[in-house]
């Protein structure tokens, strides 16, 4: 058993030895990316591309969630994190207290979609207002039926279903319908697996629930997809063109990371911002998300570009890892 | 209605409630492991246990994240077992019955019921930081030591206690020390229980996600790790990662990493039976 074991080991540190020959490129570190989940496929994507250019850099990506990745990334123990929100207001403070400069990039847009189940025959769209009706924190004893919302729906209970309050999608969605990030009625089925959602809605035809539009383009039959109308009479689906130009307002978001000043200072890592930023676009459709058009990816290089020619003079004492 | 028939009836009635109860638990189980195979079966292959993880669930494997199980695996047994053994001999041998004692006693049960994510948190806070381990194969063992040193102690001195008093008498009366005595006559005694209760904890420290998420492991590690300080994943992680993808062929992908790690701790659970047997014929 154990040989066995050994022999595995042996094989496969051989294995990942050998591959370091096959690439034309001499870089090689490491790279720590961790942060969102809903951001972590994108980068797991990238990062799998990344090893045919570069593959000596030896990059790993975590997903602890957006507040977990930015509680280590603002001590400067990880280099990039992934993050389906911006840093918030504490976290700044915070990430100043230990002098880590960083800097927010853009990298693809989300859609939140608004679902229901198949048989609800009595939605046709929601505007942003009935939206905050429902998940507002007084709602809990207010409106507890369809009918609450608006008059013209039926007298039945209105069961609601959303992401886990550590989600990124959930401090998002607090943030556009209801006006404050994390506030929301209690009551609520809430699981950090959108797939246990899914079935939820499905299966509940009082359902109404939202999550990333991936989930509702995965299971297209089992649940229908709710126009959302942000005060103009104009209710608006979620598609990849709503998305990408903003029209399905306020649940299209962008998608960001976050790069630490002094781990970008060393070339693997502008090597692989660089290669994150040309192929994010590509890659954002295989694994579900929408591509920011191509001038916006300019705009972002650009950033980078002057954000890592800018030399600072300050040091920093707290952190020294590239990993 | 006589009594006697009427204690009859409730006789059979328990019978019932009895074989019921058993064959809940049994059939769930069951049920559970066809829906598993029935998804994942036909994804298992040697390209599934030999490729990294990728966007693509048809191109994805888990090679990383079982040879990181492995890794946790080998150094957790390494750091628990003499730990958990020598604190049960400890607590068996060479405490009186006193306050302290008891207060020790008291403490390594409570420790047995705190949620794993705790553990998770204190590994975070004092080896990843304070010790610098960082998200190590071995601060991931160290903290899953920690998880289940109270089930290796408690199941120690259960089967240390189970050696006749005969035995050990036998041997101090013919002048062996204290030390001889527990090397020579309770551990091996004891052997059989000591090892089923720290194969069975080890198999549950194989299947825990949580604490090592918190210490933050990985998910996406293309390389296995070649020292205990190198970065990991292991296949829970992976598994949780699949289950929550979007698309329909991860959660396939994540069945058949299912299946493999019921391998694993199912083979881990028979090598414990195994054990038990043989030492239980050697005493016998």
């Amino acid at each position: 058993m154990r040989i066995r074991l050994f022999m595995f080991l042996f094989l496969g540190s051989f294995i990942v030895l050998s591959c370091g020959s096959g690439g034309e490129d001499k870089l090689s570190g490491r790279i720590k990316i961790d942060g969102s989940s809903t951001v972590y496929p994108l980068s797991e994507a990238v990062a799998e591309e990344f090893r045919a250019v570069a593959p000596n850099v030896r990059v790993t990506v975590g997903l602890s969630g957006t507040g977990g990745g930015f509680k280590k990334f603002i001590r400067g123990e990880t280099a990039i994190n992934d993050a389906s929100r911006q840093i918030s207001a504490s976290e700044i403070k915070t990430a100043k207290e230990n002098d880590i400069e960083y800097l927010e990039l853009r990298v693809a847009f989300d859609g939140i979609a608004v679902v229901a189940n198949p048989k609800n025959d009595w939605v046709d769209h929601v505007t942003v207002a009935e939206l905050k009706k429902m998940w507002r924190t007084e709602a809990q004893q207010e409106v507890n039926k369809w009918s609450e919302v608006r008059s013209s729906w039926p007298d039945r209970p209105l069961n609601l279903y959303g992401p886990g309050v550590a989600s990124g999608t959930y401090d998002y969605f607090t943030e556009v319908i209801v006006g404050e990030s994390g506030a929301s009625r209690g009551d609520f089925t809430a699981s950090e697996d959108d797939n246990v959602l899914v079935q939820g809605i499905a299966n509940d035809v009082n359902g109404l629930g939202f999550f990333g539009l991936a989930y509702f383009e995965e299971n297209k039959e089992k649940l229908r997809l709710i126009p959302v109308d942000d005060g103009k009479g104009e209710p608006v689906k979620p598609t990849t063109e709503t998305v990408a130009s903003n029209k399905y307002k306020p649940l299209s978001r962008p998608l960001y990371i976050y790069v630490r000043k002094n781990a970008a200072q060393k070339k693997h890592i502008q090597k692989f911002i660089n290669f994150y930023l040309e192929n994010a676009g590509k890659l954002a459709k295989d694994v579900g998300y929408v591509a920011m058009p191509d001038s916006l990816y300019k705009v972002e290089q650009q950033k980078f570009e002057s954000f890592t020619s800018s030399t600072s003079e300050k040091r920093t004492g707290t952190q020294n890892s590239d990993s | 209605m006589s009594k006697g028939r009427y204690n009859r009836i409730k006789d059979k009635v328990f019978q019932v409630f009895g074989i019921s109860a058993t064959f809940f638990g049994l059939i769930l189980l069951a049920i559970f492991i066809a829906i598993i195979l029935y998804m994942g079966l036909n994804r298992l292959s040697w390209d599934f246990l030999t490729a990294l993880p990728s966007r693509f669930a048809d191109q994805s494997g888990i090679y990383t994240a079982w040879i990181g199980t492995f890794w946790i695996l080998i150094l957790t047994t390494l750091i628990s077992f003499p730990l958990g053994v020598g604190a049960g001999i400890y607590l068996e041998e060479y405490t009186e019955e006193s306050g302290w004692a008891t207060f020790l006693e008291i403490n390594i049960s409570n420790l047995a019921g705190v949620p794993s994510v705790i553990y998770g948190l204190l590994g975070l806070e004092v080896f990843v930081r304070i010790m610098q381990f960082g998200s190590s194969v071995l601060a991931g063992s160290l903290t899953l030591s920690l998880l289940i040193l109270p089930i290796i102690i408690v199941s120690t001195r259960e089967a240390i206690s189970a050696v006749p008093s005969s035995q050990k008498d036998a041997s101090m009366a013919l002048g062996a020390t204290k030390w001889q005595t527990i090397w020579n006559q309770t551990l091996p005694a004891a052997m059989g229980g000591i090892l089923t209760g720290t194969i069975l904890a080890i198999s549950r420290a194989v299947g825990e996600t949580a604490p090592l998420i918190v210490i933050g492991a990985l998910a996406y590690v293309p390389f296995v790790p070649q020292s205990p300080m190198d970065q990991f994943t292991v296949l829970p992680i992976q598994i949780f990662n699949w289950v929550s993808r979007p698309q329909h062929e991860f959660v396939i992908n994540a069945a058949a990493a299912i299946i493999v790690l019921l391998i694993l701790t199912f083979s881990i659970n028979g090598i414990a039976i195994y054990l038990r047997n043989r030492w239980q014929k050697k005493l016998g």
